[in-house]
Order: structure tokens, then sequence, then C-alpha cells
């Protein structure tokens, strides 16, 4: 039991310093990029260590298709943050204010 | 006949509205003269058939109105008290409409004023002819608004119109308590005819009802009412301020509405419900104390008015108060009679007025004429013939009426009859005797015999009327002389079985013996103070003593002769009591407090004023920055889970939201 909890403690742990990663960062769009990526780690973490407690097979698989899932997201997020840069030929965050309400 | 009496100035009327035009001023003058006349004519012999003859005619003609216990029918009533003032109103109307076709020569609008004349004749009959109290009403806001039609006659004068609205206000304050009162004779009766209300009032004596926790008597409830409408019509003290502001109106106008008829029409009410008045000694208190101190206010105030037809007017006030308070006295009759006497002379001092205004171009302030006597003394002899009429003098037609009055208020006093307040009217009375010759002859003396004091060009051009004009002042003065004597014994000569039950007195009520029995010395007092007042007023105006005592007590005569030219400033009073808190209650409060303000704030505007600053706050949160909404994005995450676990908690009702609402409309 206290296994899985030191497993899940570790999991919010590294879920909250993702979430501060994408709230505090100011400037640059690649970190957030990152935060997000250990965001989906962490949640794979907790997942895993879920399915061994409890003795089922199916967060495994979750996790597995959510490996994919961010694999393809990153990817397009890359993409589009590179066409982004072609364009704007900057990738600070801060610049990125077009869309007033 | 009796129906054409009635529809012939309303014939007349029409004609010369509707088709003044093409029948032009001089067709449609002679039209409705005609159709006044012919119905003079037939009023003639209804009095001869209904007076004379003794045949009471009651014509019922289709329904009107019936719903449930409301049957009205459209009936005209024609017994002698109806008859009485369908004389007195076809004949000075057609007096007045012979007048005016010459008076009224160079004004382009002749056909509309002939219109209005008879549309006025033709309510005026109206009303004295009915016999329920919905039509009498017709009858009586129609000459109300005959009476605003014919003083707004020229209505591009702005004291015209002024004077026009206020008579229609005034005068419709009276009407809401007349239909008050036709309410409550509804709710009481059940029926509005007169010969059902007049036959079961015995039974309703002492009818009482619960009315916020007092005891109401039915009887002098209405009664009360149908006062407060007579108040309003015939310019009692309280609501008689438009009566002298009625003088706007051409002359003929003041002749026939403000002295003959439409004035009288309160009295006539007072006269017709005299079945029921009889039963309530509260509301002949009330008339007597009204209408004593009406006559005495009015002969007052009389006194030191400058404007010619000002005078007359209020001379007019103070003898329709001797009318109402013989009323509360129970002498109907009398009443009557000095209605009727009252109309000739009043008609002929105003129609002389009228002759003297257009003699001296158009000049109505007195201060501007004298010694017209040898300009016009034709006029001259006429006005002395009205105004001795007036004060009463022997043998002429006031003497008949207005001394008869005074003996009855002495007689009261000298019996143990349960009539209050006679002595009030009693001395009220006697003075406004010593007004009436003061003002009359000071206006003679002004007027006629003084020294003159207008300027040459219109002494140049001064004339005698022409014999249109002429012709109705001989007439009328024909009347005031002899009227009185003719009509004396037929209208109240003891035991005079005229009036037939068209006028009930109680037998307690009753005690014209004693007052033909009273002692010689009090017979001769209204002569004595009659001709005291005369001679006051010569020695005023032949040897200008008064300068002596103005200067002398200059202070406190500066204040009598103030207060009393000012009319006691009732109209300044009732302006700043009533009509310009109302206006601006009706404006500050009720428009842009109520109406305009809250609302307004509360409804449309404050509502749709809320939502565009909510949504311009909500817009300026959108601000384009990645990272603010992935602050708002987690933040809201936040809350509302919170809100989610504790929502038993911060549950918020409709109701408080609806406050909330409220409160934010006042500060946004």
């Amino acid at each position: 039991m206290t296994i899985l909890f030191n497993y899940m403690n570790i999991s919010i742990f590294l879920f909250l310093v993702s979430i501060l990663g994408i709230f505090i960062n100011q400037k640059n769009i690649l970190v957030m990029l990152m935060s997000l990526e250990m965001m989906f780690l962490s949640v794979n973490f907790n997942l895993i260590a879920a399915s061994i407690h409890l003795d089922d097979i199916s967060g495994q698989i979750f996790s597995l298709l959510i490996l994919t899932v961010a694999a393809s997201e990153s990817s397009i997020g890359l993409a589009i943050l590179v066409i982004y840069y072609r364009i704007r030929s900057t990738i600070t965050v801060e610049l990125m204010n077009l869309m007033k309400g | 006949m009796y129906l054409c009496i009635v529809l012939l100035p309303l014939l007349g009327a029409l004609f010369s509205g509707l088709l003044g035009r093409w029948i032009g001023s001089k067709g449609s003058c002679i039209l409705t003269t005609f159709c006044v006349l012919l119905s003079g004519v037939f009023s003639g012999i209804a009095f001869f058939e209904v007076g004379l003859s003794g045949t009471i005619i009651h014509l019922i003609l289709e329904s009107w109105i019936e719903s449930g216990l409301l049957i009205i029918k459209w009936g005209f009533l024609f017994d002698t008290v109806t008859v009485t003032m369908l004389i007195v109103i076809t004949w000075i109307s057609t007096l007045v409409h012979i007048y005016s076709i010459s008076y009224m020569e160079t004004d382009p609008h002749r056909p509309r004023f002939m219109c209005y004349l008879c549309v006025f004749t033709f309510f005026m009959l109206m009303l004295v002819t009915a016999d329920n109290l919905l039509q009498m009403f017709l009858g009586w806001e129609g000459v109300g608004l005959a009476s605003y039609l014919l003083i707004n006659f020229w209505y591009t004068r702005l004291g015209a119109n002024q004077s026009a609205i206020k008579a229609l206000v005034v005068n419709r304050i009276g009407d809401f308590g007349l239909s008050l009162g036709i309410f409550s004779v509804f709710c009481i009766f059940k029926s509005l005819d007169y010969s059902i209300i007049f036959s079961t009032v015995p039974f309703f004596d002492n009818y009482c009802f619960k009315f916020l926790g007092f005891n109401c008597d039915g009887i002098s409830l209405i009664g009360f009412f149908l006062f407060i409408g007579a108040m309003g019509k015939s310019a009692q003290l309280g609501l008689h301020t438009w009566l002298p502001d009625a003088m706007e109106g051409p002359t003929p106008v003041s002749a026939l509405i403000h002295a003959a008829t439409m004035v009288t029409a309160g009295v006539f009410l007072m006269i017709r419900f005299s079945p029921l008045l009889e039963f309530s000694t509260f509301l002949l208190s009330v008339l007597v104390i009204f209408g004593s101190l009406t006559a005495f206010f009015a002969g007052m105030t009389g006194i030191f008015q400058n404007d010619l037809k000002k005078v007359i007017a209020y001379s007019t006030c103070s003898q329709l108060g001797y009318m109402v308070f013989s009323c509360g006295m129970s002498c109907y009759e009398v009443s009557l009679f000095h209605l009727t006497n009252h109309a000739f002379f009043k008609a002929l001092l105003f129609l002389s007025a009228g002759s003297v205004i257009h003699a001296v171009n158009n000049e109505q302030d007195m201060r501007r004429m004298g010694s017209l006597v040898n300009f016009l003394p034709m006029t001259y002899s006429l006005m002395l013939i009205g105004s001795l009429a007036l004060t009463g003098f022997p043998f002429l037609t006031g003497f008949y009426s207005k001394d008869f009055i005074l003996e009855l208020t002495h007689s009261t006093s000298f019996c143990n009859l349960d009539l209050l307040y006679s002595s009030l009217a009693l001395w009220l009375g006697s003075i406004s005797v010593l007004f009436t010759s003061f003002y009359s002859f000071r206006l003679i003396y002004l007027t006629f015999l003084n020294s003159n004091n207008s300027n040459r060009i219109i002494l140049s051009n001064i004339h005698e009327s022409p014999w249109l004009m002429s012709l109705p002042l001989i007439l009328l003065a024909i009347g005031s002389l002899f009227f009185g004597f003719i009509a004396y014994d037929l209208f109240i000569g003891l035991g005079t079985d005229f009036w037939k039950g068209a006028i009930f007195v109680l037998p307690n009520h009753n005690f014209y013996i004693e007052a033909e029995n009273l002692p010689i010395f009090i017979k001769w007092l209204p002569f004595l103070v009659s001709i005291l007042g005369i001679f006051l007023a010569s020695l005023v105006n032949i040897t200008y003593i008064y300068k002596f005592f103005l200067l002398k007590w200059y202070k406190i005569s500066f204040f009598w002769v103030y207060l009393i030219n000012k009319k006691w400033f009732f109209d300044t009073l009732y302006n700043r009591l009533f009509v310009y808190p109302i206006l601006n209650f009706g404006y500050l409060t009720s428009f842009k407090a109520l109406d305009r303000g809250f609302i307004e704030l509360a409804g449309p505007f404050g509502l749709s004023n809320l939502i565009s600053k909510w949504s311009s706050l909500i817009f300026r949160i959108q601000t384009g920055q990645m990272t603010h909404y992935i602050f708002y994005i987690i933040v809201s995450v936040c809350i509302f889970s919170i809100i989610y676990i504790y929502k038993h908690i911060l549950l918020v009702k409709t109701l408080h939201l609806l406050i909330f609402y409220f409160f934010l409309v006042f500060f946004i």
C-alpha cells in the first residue's frame, strides 16, 4: 500500500511540477511543450502503478495508447511550432497575442 | 312641441357649425336665432300648459342603457321647476343670440360663435328637462364643454386659453363630486330616475353604512356629493375661482353662461333634489354656511375690482350665494324665483356692460371711463335699472325675491324652528346687501357719472349701440322692471299651488307665514341697508373722502384694499397649496422620479445597461495572452471543483439573485 502511495505521490508531484511549468513559464513555448509531455508521463506513471496494484491489464493498455497519442500530439505540436517559427521567426509566448476577445 | 324645445337649438347648432361655411355668417346668425326663438316661444307655451294649466308632461323615449338593475331611458320631464328654467334659458338665450349678431358683427368666426351659443342652449335644456340623473349629467358636462369652447372663443389669446382651462378643470372637480353623488344614488336607491328616488327617499331616512369606521348617513352623503357638484358649477366659495376669470370670453358669453344660465345649474340641482335634501339637516346647514359665505365674500371682493365685467361677475357669485343659502333654509321656491329674476337683471347688466365696452373701444377698466352718461344715455338708464333691480330697490324685480330671502332669514331667528345657522345667513346676507348696492353704484359712478379719464380719440368715436344690441337690452329691462311684480304671487305668493309637488318641503321646515308677520322695521331693513350702500358709494365718489382715509390710515387701509382687490388671495393660496404642488408632483415625482426614473432603471434601461457593462467586463478578460488563458483554465477548474464539492453551502437561490441584480442596477 505504501509503495503505491509513494508511486502516486511521485506522479502527482510530477503532474503539479509540469502544471507549474506551464503556468509560470512566460517566455518559451518549447518549455510548455516539454511540460505537457511531462504531464502525459506522470499520468502514464500513475496508470501503470494503479494497474500493478489492482492487478489489471487495462491500465497498461491505456498507458500504451496514451504513449502513442502523446507521441503524435508532440509531433503535430512541433510541426505547428516549426510553421509558426517560419512565419513569425520567433517562438516567444508573450508575442502570441493576436487573439484578443 | 316639447321635444322641439330641446332639439331645435341642437338643430341650429348643427346647421351653423357644420354648414356655416355654406350658409354664411348672416345665414347662420338668422338660423340659430330663429331656432332659439322658436324654442323660446314653445317654452312659453309649455309654461302656460305646465305651469298655469297644471298638466305635467313626462315623455319617455327609447332606452339608453339597460344592464341588470341599471335601466336608463331617454326621458324628458316638464314639471313646474323645469318650465320655469326653460323660460329663463330660452328667453335669455334668444336675447343673447340677437345681441351677439350685432356685437360679434366684425368677428370672422361668427358662425362658430353662434353654433357654440346654440350648443350651450341645447345642453342646458338637456340638463333641466332630464328625468334621470345620467341624462342630467350629460347636460351638466355639456354646458361645461360649451363654457370651455365659448370662453376660449378667441383662442389665439393666452388669457382666454388659461381661463377656459381653469374653468373646465375647476368645474371638473365639482363634476367628480357629482359623479360620486350619482354612484351613491345608484348604490342606495338602485335607480337614477327622479321619480323613483324622490318617492323612496323617506324610506332611506336614517339609512347608515360604515365607511372607514365612520357611520355615514346615506342621504347626507348623497346630498353632500351633489352639493360639491353644485359648488363647482355655481361658483360657491371654494370652487368659485373660475368664474371671475371666465370673463375672458366675449361679453354675450358672460351674460349667457356666467350670469343667467350655466351658473344657475348648481342651484337648479339643489332645487331639483329638494325632496332629498329636506331629509338631511346637516346638508341644509352646509348649504346655508357655504351660501352665506359666498354671498359675503363675493360682495366684499366686488367692491375693489376695477374691471367692469369682474364687478358684475362677483355680483353674480354673490347672488348665487343668496340662492344657495335660501335653498339651505328650505325656501326652494324663493331660490328659484330669485334665480329667474336674477337671470333677467344680470343678463341686462352684462349686456349693458358689453354695450359700454363696445362703445369705448373694448376698454374694460372702469378707471379709464367716466361721464359716459352724456354719451350713452340709453345704456346708462338701462344699467341703472339693472343695478337698482340688483340692489333690491322697491318694486323692481330684485325687491320681490332678494328682500324676501332676507326676510326669511329673519323669520327663522324669530321663531323656534330647528334651522341652524340662519343667523349667520342673516348677518352675512344683510352685509352683502350693503356691499351689493355699494359696488353697483360704484360701477355706475365710475363708468357714467365721474369725470372722464379716457383719451380724446375714444371719446370722439363713442356711440350708442345699434338697434340689434339695444332691443334685447330694452326687453331685458322691461323684464327686470316688471317680472318680479308679475310673477311674485305665482311663484312665492302665500299658499300658491304653482309648484305642484315639483318642490318638496318638510312641514316643519316651512315658515312662510312667520316671514309675512315680521316686525315692520325688519321688513324695512334690507331697503335701508341698500340705501346706506348707495349713500356711501355717492359719498366716496362725489367727495373723494376716501382719499383722506387712505392717507390717514395708510397701512391699514392699504392692507385691506390690497386683500380685497386680490380676491382675498384665493388664487394665490390655491396655486401655492394645490396647483403648484400637484404640478410638481406630476412632473418631478410621478414623471421624472417614477416613470422615467425608478421604473426605467429597474426595467429596460437598467437591464440593457447592466448587460452591456457586464459584457465589456468579460470582454476585457480575453487579453489574447496565451498564459492568461491557461491561468483562467486552471483557476476555473479549481474553482468549479471547489464549488462542486461545497455546493450545499454555496447554493444561491433565485430570489437572492434577483435582489443582487436590483442592487447592481443602481451602481453600474
